[in-house]
């Protein structure tokens, strides 16, 4: 795994975030949803990004296809695609890469499809439109992935209607369609989250598949660590709009150094915690207006000081990939003790 | 502990729905077909199950919101079914019921502290005074301010709106909590407050739960026995560490080893079930897991395995590989 | 909720709150008797001694204006009160209980709601003697299968709310249930019924009344004035401009009141 990680850190970045500010524009003021976001992801990785509720990691996904809802739009930053940059308000631009080159995969694959369309009137759409066949060779095509991904009697399937299918299988749908032009990016956006148990191991695997038979990088972002530490090379932490740290599985289980991070990895429950208290994190995640200029999450934090109150901290490296957006995370060794 | 009684006790448990459709047989969606479970005093028991399995529909049965459809529930060796009236009421002080969701089902035109004087004005307890006092107690014991008292549903955060959902459960004392999924709507960082909260409302009081959720690391950590359902029957209860580190039963064995962790590192072995889960409306005949079983055989497709006691200790498994 | 916005429901309000304050005036004072004739004055213009000029008996128009507030406003309010009580006796039986009771009722009411609602006062007023209590009885017959399904729909929605639910976990009878969880929940839109139901009740009494058939001579209603101001129609047009007028602008009142009042309960859900 190590020796991988170094052969595709060599390679140029498929998708590079710099500095990405996004802002809602409310009535008569703006508030900053992200800020600063900076994230690359190579070809065949694939990058977690973990998060709670309204930490911003949706709002990313979305402002990287250009899908970003009306009140909401990118101040500054770039959003490079192999190393070419996407304008921010081109349409024309997006809707050229959009599909063909990164496709995307919702949570809920009910509401992405269409009830009153057949699924094979949909699964043809984007072969149709980037690909240039005709209809029935996009039949073909999309037969084929439909086997691909494990649909049973796909020709049968294409005639049919999202509501007859379960939602395991409509996901399943969905990846076929995120497929169908063979792109070389797929966004996840909580893939699993709607889904069971059982039926989620089965659309991991699946995701698993795809990266290894067809070299697909994926953005995988969710708020299951153990979904994340499961099917990642390489993890960012997301808290109020910023990534507050990043590093391959290992650094960030093994040894966090955000005391964010730490704190939500002592809160899951565990086998090995079963007879302890859970570390609950104090407070709760600012809102948008109260987020103010130092540290986001100095309010809650244990090891806070007046300058991380006052002063944003720096994104401090700590060794290869690894790196936290803290103070403490500077001085040597100042939160190995906390970890649990 | 076989030789105390059980303080609940479901005895073939079942709640069937007729289901009416055009130009069809007339068919029956069987959400809880023929469940036998006892749980013991001061224990958790962990319910869990993938959706449709009945795992919230044998909640709602044991805090008697529904009425079963065949089968007994036993309260203390008593059937629950024999209370009418006033006496059906001073059971209900007994057995108290979380929903998932707090903000659907606390009502949003009632402040806090009306919502938790409800419990206590419908059994009518106490006067106004007293009430009032037990209120500010229990929102002090839940960890909310006495402030909180005025204010709405929709002024709370998830992890408050919950903390009200489980402090209303307790204003009538209750001896026996179902928590219907109690955490699963909050973020990683509240749902521990709540975990917390529980284990020690649980040894204050001296509670017992029935701990439903679909999340198994976190019934791992709440629970001492575990109860695995599928399609509406038990199909392996045993006690927590069993259940984790030695599952029999096929489907406890998927189920455990699609629990996604960072301990996947070690490289436990993946077991993947084929296919969905069969709607309750159209169960396999013989064992009803057999469509998916990765060792299902032909006996398994004919006739039905019963719960019967497996391995050491006190667990049992449905299943023909341990009968 | 920014005032600017719902336009619809302050003008609703101060349309309805002027009439009512009419009406309030009217009890007290009304500038000559409404029932006071003078021949010698008979079919006078708009001017400074009549503000809305006499009729053909050489009765105040302004004076009986006023005191038909009195009239519409209670044909309004009685026949509502009759038609939300029958609605929510037959809506609260039919969605809390449901199943057969549900069935039954239901088919009453879609066959009461089948027969045109005026035809039906008609027969009403025609089989019982015509005046004001019959008329009102009469209206509100009309409207209890509106609220009937409204109410209905409420029971419905709310009848299986995770809060009622939890009310009868909780031990609850089906009183606390009904008047304290559901109940409320359905009241915004029963409001919304009853002020849009009011002014059906104004324009149904003027128009019974305008047939004859509604308020009986000499008692002042709108719709009787209308009806004996036709005669005179070149003459003194006047005399039906007022009626006319109050009529439209009371009818306009509560429809944008319950318009209003919906508005406002639609953005806060």
């Amino acid at each position: 795994m190590q020796a991988s990680n170094e052969e595709t850190d060599a390679r140029l970045p498929l998708l590079e975030i710099r500095d990405l500010h996004v802002e809602l524009t409310a009535p008569r003021r703006r508030l900053p949803v992200l800020e600063g976001v900076r994230l690359e992801v190579r070809p065949g990785e694939t990058v977690g990004i973990v998060g709670e509720s309204g930490c911003g990691k949706s709002v990313l996904s979305l402002s990287l296809l250009g899908l970003l809802p009306p009140a909401m739009r990118i101040r500054e930053g770039e959003i490079r695609y192999a190393s070419e940059t996407l304008p921010h308000a081109d349409e024309e631009s997006f809707r050229r890469i959009r599909g063909k080159e990164i496709a995307m995969i919702f949570q809920d694959p009910m509401s992405a499809l269409n009830p009153a369309l057949t699924i094979g009137d949909q699964a043809t759409e984007m072969a149709r439109l980037h690909l240039g066949l005709t209809r029935r060779e996009a039949r073909e095509h999309a037969a084929a992935l439909f086997r691909k991904v494990g649909l049973p009697r796909p020709e049968a399937l294409l005639r049919d209607y999202p509501h007859r299918l379960s939602g395991g299988m409509l996901q399943r749908v969905m990846i076929a369609i995120a497929l169908s032009c063979g792109p070389k990016l797929l966004i996840a956006d909580e893939p699993t989250t709607a889904l069971d148990v059982t039926i989620q191991a089965q659309i991991l695997d699946l995701l698993r598949k795809i990266r290894e038979e067809e070299g697909t990088a994926i953005l995988l972002v969710s708020h299951d660590l153990g979904v994340i530490a499961d099917m990642c090379d390489r993890i960012a932490v997301m808290y109020a709009g910023q990534i507050v740290e990043e590093g391959t599985v290992a650094d960030l289980f093994d040894s966090p150094k955000h005391p964010y991070t730490i704190a939500l990895l002592n809160a899951i429950p565990t086998p090995a915690k079963k007879h302890e208290k859970l570390f609950a994190i104090p407070g709760t995640v600012p809102a948008l207006n109260e987020r103010g200029t130092g540290c986001r999450f100095h309010s809650r934090c244990p090891h806070a000081d007046e300058r991380c109150l006052l002063q944003a901290p720096p994104v401090v490296t700590v060794r290869g990939v690894h790196s936290a957006r803290c103070w403490l995370a500077a001085e040597e060794g100042g939160l190995s003790n906390a970890v649990g | 502990m076989p030789s105390v009684e059980p303080l609940v006790q479901f005895d073939n448990l079942q709640k069937i729905y007729p289901v009416s459709g055009f130009g069809r047989k007339k068919a029956s969606l069987r959400a809880v077909d023929g469940l036998t479970l006892s749980i013991h005093e001061g224990e958790t028991l962990g319910l869990v199950g993938e959706s449709g399995c009945g795992k919230s529909t044998t909640g709602q049965l044991a805090a008697r919101l529904l009425d079963p459809t065949g089968g007994i529930i036993r309260y203390r060796g008593a059937d629950l079914a024999q209370f009418r009236g006033k006496s059906a009421k001073a059971m209900r002080r007994k057995i108290q019921y979380v929903f998932q969701d707090p903000y659907a089902s606390l009502n949003p035109r009632h402040a806090v502290a009306e919502l938790l004087e409800e419990p206590l004005r419908i059994h009518r307890i106490g006067d106004k005074r007293e009430r009032k006092r037990r209120v500010d107690e229990m929102l002090e014991r839940i960890g909310l301010e006495a402030s909180y008292g005025k204010r709405y549903v929709h002024e709370l955060s998830g992890g408050q709106r919950q903390r009200i959902g489980i402090a209303r459960a307790l204003m009538l004392k209750p001896e026996f909590l179902i928590l219907d999924e109690p955490v699963s709507a909050l973020d990683v960082s509240v749902q521990s407050q709540i975990l917390n909260l529980l284990k020690e409302l649980q040894s204050d009081f001296g509670l017992t739960y029935l701990f439903i959720s679909h999340d198994l690391n976190v019934v791992h950590y709440m629970s001492d026995r575990i109860a695995v359902m599928y399609l509406g029957k038990v199909v392996e209860v045993a006690g927590v560490d069993d259940i984790y580190a030695k599952p029999l039963h096929p489907y406890t064995q998927a189920l455990v080893s699609a629990i996604p962790t960072e301990h996947r590192r070690e490289k436990r072995e993946r077991i993947l079930l084929k296919g969905d889960i069969p709607s309750a409306s159209d169960v396999p005949a013989g064992c009803s897991f057999h469509t998916r079983c990765p060792l299902a055989h032909d006996r398994c497709r004919r006739a039905e395995p019963d719960l019967l006691p497996a391995g050491s200790g006190n667990r049992s498994v449905r299943c023909h590989l341990y009968a | 909720m920014n005032s600017r916005k719902n336009v619809t429901l302050w003008l609703g309000i101060g349309i309805v709150s002027a009439l009512l304050l009419l009406m309030a005036v009217s009890l007290f004072y009304v500038p000559y008797g409404a029932n006071e004739m003078n021949i010698a004055h008979r079919l006078q213009a708009p001017g400074r001694a009549h503000w809305f000029g006499t009729d053909n008996f050489g009765r105040d128009i302004l004076s009986r204006i006023m005191e038909g507030t009195q009239t519409a406003f209670a044909v309004g309010f009685f026949s509502v009160c009759i038609g939300a009580a029958g609605g929510f006796a037959v809506g609260s039986a039919a969605g809390y209980l449901g199943k057969w009771t549900d069935e039954l009722l239901m088919r009453a009411v879609d066959a009461l709601m089948a027969f045109p609602g005026i035809l039906l006062a008609l027969i009403f007023v025609t089989i019982f003697k015509a005046s004001l209590p019959q008329t009102v009885i009469a209206i509100g017959v009309i409207f209890i299968p509106g609220f009937a399904r409204v109410i209905r729909g409420g029971f419905l929605q709310y009848k299986e709310a995770d809060f009622v639910k939890a009310a009868r976990g909780l031990g609850a009878g089906h009183g606390t249930v009904i008047f304290r969880h559901i109940v409320p929940h359905v009241l915004s839109s029963v409001i919304v019924t009853a002020s849009l139901c009011f002014s059906t009740a104004i324009l149904a009494e003027a128009a019974l009344s305008y047939l004859g058939l509604g308020v009986q001579p000499p008692d002042p209603s709108w719709g009787r004035m209308l009806n004996e101001s036709q005669s005179y129609m070149n003459k003194a047009p006047w005399f039906a401009l007022a009626p006319g007028l109050f009529i439209t602008a009371t009818v306009l009142g509560f429809n944008l009141l319950g318009d209003g009042i919906r508005d406002l309960r639609d953005r806060r859900a």
